[in-house]
């Protein structure tokens, strides 16, 4: 066998992972992928034996499976690229090449990645970027960030542009790096590490806590109840919503139109005041918890949230209502930042980013966790791939989400006191966990050594495969559509940085 | 236009009108309170995922305590976390919460630089350096000038540009690759400036306190006018932190 197939969340011997020649690896992986049910959800790198071992993991969405594979490397060594064969594999090259020297002979975008503090060359710093450039006096460039004009993170682009015309944007990430990776192996109490999880994006708490504590459990044997299950799905679905109405509000101020930005702005307001309700913080920080719930998610509690939404669905379809069909905003909205559908596919977007240019590409189908699949969820998808397909998308996920939690709360589960306290990890084990987030597939991965302690630990953010959809959007347009580009995406820098 | 008059007029009144009195929802923690209930300290210690607790007596370090509220579900007659969000203060000190203490948090009068009341209390604009964040506090510096807690009434504002600025507001463990950008930003910022650090992952590093990734030197550099604990902050103990610094004092 060429891989191991396994479900989503399945604990499995770490040495049951088939290890390949390179050669094969390359093959096996790349030639996968030529189908469109197949995409990469991880692809990473770490040091064994004085060697670097590659584990590849590759999506089957019709099976609802995942293929693992692997294979053993020099560091430093030369090697042909999965990129050469399929772009989707880009910027996981780009990060083996940059933790671990490792150099491609047919890469045709080799640079750093996130300047990561055990990065293989030092000599390669955040200030000497090696940015495009076109030779030309009629070109100029347009260098912004790393600090933005708004109260946003720190990241920089750096245009090239004929005019007001963007021809080229290249985005330098890596300001946020904080070592998280590291750290989820220095830190041994599981509090730590779950607050390590929560703190990896602020924005997608709910998605990457349930995305650990998920794998946490399946290493350590444990069958979380109904009742966990249900508060993880209505977190999570209760973030989209409040995500997805901030970002109609700030895709309102980018075109200009004050009251959309404000009444969607506000809009957002109860509905992150009900994580307060619920436990005691606003962006859902402390309530998912590995193998226990402090915050049981009683009667009373879903009534108040009905309620919210009883209050929320009016203003929400009338502010909708107006926005869409407002000349100023759809001038601005449609046709700008175009990503085509081959463009999303050959780059391998996800998530929304995925939806918004005709992929079906949704983990809560195709391998679903937590309640998903009580769910049928059925992925609302556009073609046009622009400003305006991504705010449709996500003015239709605020209401599919709040239908799937009024449907949910008609059967909760009741509260269980007498939860068996969590056993130590397996031991040689790896696990990989796969969660739809608001912005799209989070996928982490672990591995064990023989006393059950963490040897290695992987996060990926779904902005890993989606900065470049950003890029290749502003080809084009106008430079002052920009903002509006950016925030339609709203991609994750800590993600992307960890 | 008269469809948008419509939604004005029925979403009416939005803000908040007394921003220092404001109820929160539900069940924020805020300033923990510590009985003189003998527990297992060590007990207590081993479960701060921050290393905020401290022992003999017992205290909690609100630089680096994440709310997570885990000390309380175990020792509930030991800590209970009220929902006053009141804990801003320009002296670090006074972040720590002693046992059997039960008192607001405040700012230190004789720390405050007369310049800072004197020509900052009808109006302060700040810049906003996110660096080695989470992009919570971030959201919640936004949510700041949203039409509920609409801070812009004090005049207080984020500008664009650190020229406009009358000082920095940090947030995030300030990471190796934010290290120069978050001195150059401060250094083009002009006198007199302020620096504010948001949430405990400025204050302390938070749960990131230690990585290799991080360099911290640009704070041990200068005095901090303002340290606003949360992960991340509440809209409402920043601004009432700030207008605590600035209000008008003889």
């Amino acid at each position: 066998m060429n891989h191991l197939e396994v479900k989503n969340n399945q604990c499995i011997p770490v040495l049951s992972i088939p290890v390949l020649g390179y050669e094969q690896f390359l093959e096996h992986n790349t030639s996968l992928l030529k189908e469109s049910h197949y995409h990469c959800v991880n692809y990473y790198g770490f040091r064994f034996q004085g060697k670097i071992k590659l584990i590849c993991c590759i999506a089957n969405d019709k099976e609802g499976t995942i293929y693992i594979s692997s294979s053993i490397v020099e560091q430093h060594q030369t090697l042909s690229s999965f990129t050469h064969h399929h772009l989707a594999f880009h910027i996981f090259e780009r990060e083996i090449h940059e933790n671990f020297g490792i150099n491609y002979t047919d890469h045709t975008w080799l640079k750093p990645t996130r300047f990561s503090f055990n990065r293989a060359d030092k000599n390669s710093t955040v200030a000497n970027y090696p940015f495009y450039k076109i030779e030309s006096e009629e070109l100029h460039e347009v260098g912004v960030g790393p600090i933005h004009a708004g109260v946003i993170e720190p990241g920089h682009f750096r245009f090239i542009c004929n005019g007001e015309q963007i021809l080229h944007l290249e985005i330098q990430l890596g300001f946020q790096h904080r070592g998280i990776e590291n750290l989820f192996l220095e830190k041994k109490k599981l509090l730590q590490r779950i607050t390590l999880a929560e703190n990896i994006s602020g924005d997608a708490v709910s998605g990457h806590t349930t995305c650990f504590v998920n794998l946490w459990e399946s290493l350590c044997n444990y069958k979380a109840d109904e009742e966990l299950q249900y508060a993880r799905t209505v977190a999570l679905e209760l973030e989209r919503i409040a995500i997805h109405t901030g970002d109609l509000s700030a895709m309102c101020t980018d075109v200009a139109y004050q009251l959309g930005s404000s009444v969607f702005g506000r809009l957002r307001t109860p509905v992150i005041n009900y994580f307060q309700i619920w436990c005691g913080n606003r962006l859902a920080k402390g309530l998912i918890r590995a193998g226990k719930n402090h915050f049981p998610l009683h009667k009373t509690l879903c009534d108040t949230l009905h309620k919210l939404f009883d209050d929320y669905e009016p203003d929400f379809d009338e502010m909708c209502k107006e926005t869409f069909t407002l000349p100023t905003v759809l001038a601005r909205f449609e046709k700008t930042g175009i990503v085509t559908t081959e463009q999303a596919s050959s780059i391998g977007t996800v998530g929304m980013s995925a939806r918004m240019s005709g992929i079906n590409r949704d983990i809560r189908s195709s391998h679903p966790h937590n309640f998903y699949s009580s769910l049928n969820h059925q992925p609302i998808i556009k073609n046009h791939g622009d400003v305006y397909s991504r705010a449709q998308i996500r003015k239709e996920e605020i209401k599919q989400s709040i239908g799937y939690i009024r449907k949910l709360s008609e059967n909760i589960p009741s509260e269980n006191k007498n939860r068996t306290i969590l056993s130590p990890p397996s031991s040689d084990s790896f696990v990989i966990s796969l969660v739809e987030g608001w912005r799209g597939e989070i996928c982490h991965c672990a591995i064990t050594d023989e006393k059950g302690e963490l040897v290695h630990y992987k996060v990926k953010d779904p902005s890993m495969h989606n900065w470049l959809a950003l890029a290749l959007a502003v080809r084009n347009n106008e430079i002052s559509d920009f903002p509006i580009c950016n925030k339609s995406f709203d991609l994750s820098y800590c993600g992307h940085d960890l | 236009m008269i469809k948008n008059i419509k939604i004005l007029f029925h979403q009416g009144k939005q803000y908040i009108p007394d921003i220092t009195k404001a109820e929160v929802p539900g069940i924020f923690r805020g300033r923990p309170i510590i009985s003189s209930e003998k527990v297992n300290e060590q007990e207590l210690v081993d479960l701060c995922p921050t290393g905020a607790i401290n022992t003999s007596p017992v205290k909690i370090d609100l630089g680096k305590c994440t709310f997570c509220g885990e000390c309380a579900f175990a020792f509930p007659n030991k800590i209970k976390f009220t929902t006053d969000y009141k804990i801003s203060s320009n002296e670090r000190e006074r972040l720590i919460i002693r046992e059997g203490e039960d008192k607001p948090i405040e700012l230190n009068p004789d720390l405050i630089r007369k310049e800072t009341f004197e020509y900052f209390s009808g109006s302060l604009k700040l810049r906003q350096v996110s660096a080695g964040g989470d992009n919570s506090c971030e959201l919640e510096l936004n949510a700041c000038g949203n039409v509920n807690f609409d801070m812009g009434r004090f005049g207080i504002e984020f500008v664009a540009s650190p020229r406009h600025a009358d000082g920095i507001v940090i947030t995030g463990s300030v990471s190796e690759n934010m290290a120069e950008p978050l001195q150059i930003c401060y250094d083009a910022t002009p006198e007199p400036k302020i620096i504010i650090l948001a949430g405990i992952d400025a204050i302390s590093g938070g749960i990131f306190e230690g990585s290799p990734a991080l360099n911290r030197r640009f704070l041990s550099k200068y005095k901090i006018d303002l340290y606003v604990p949360g992960n991340p902050i509440h809209p409402l103990t920043f601004i009432n932190g700030i207008l605590e610094l600035i209000k008008k004092r003889k």
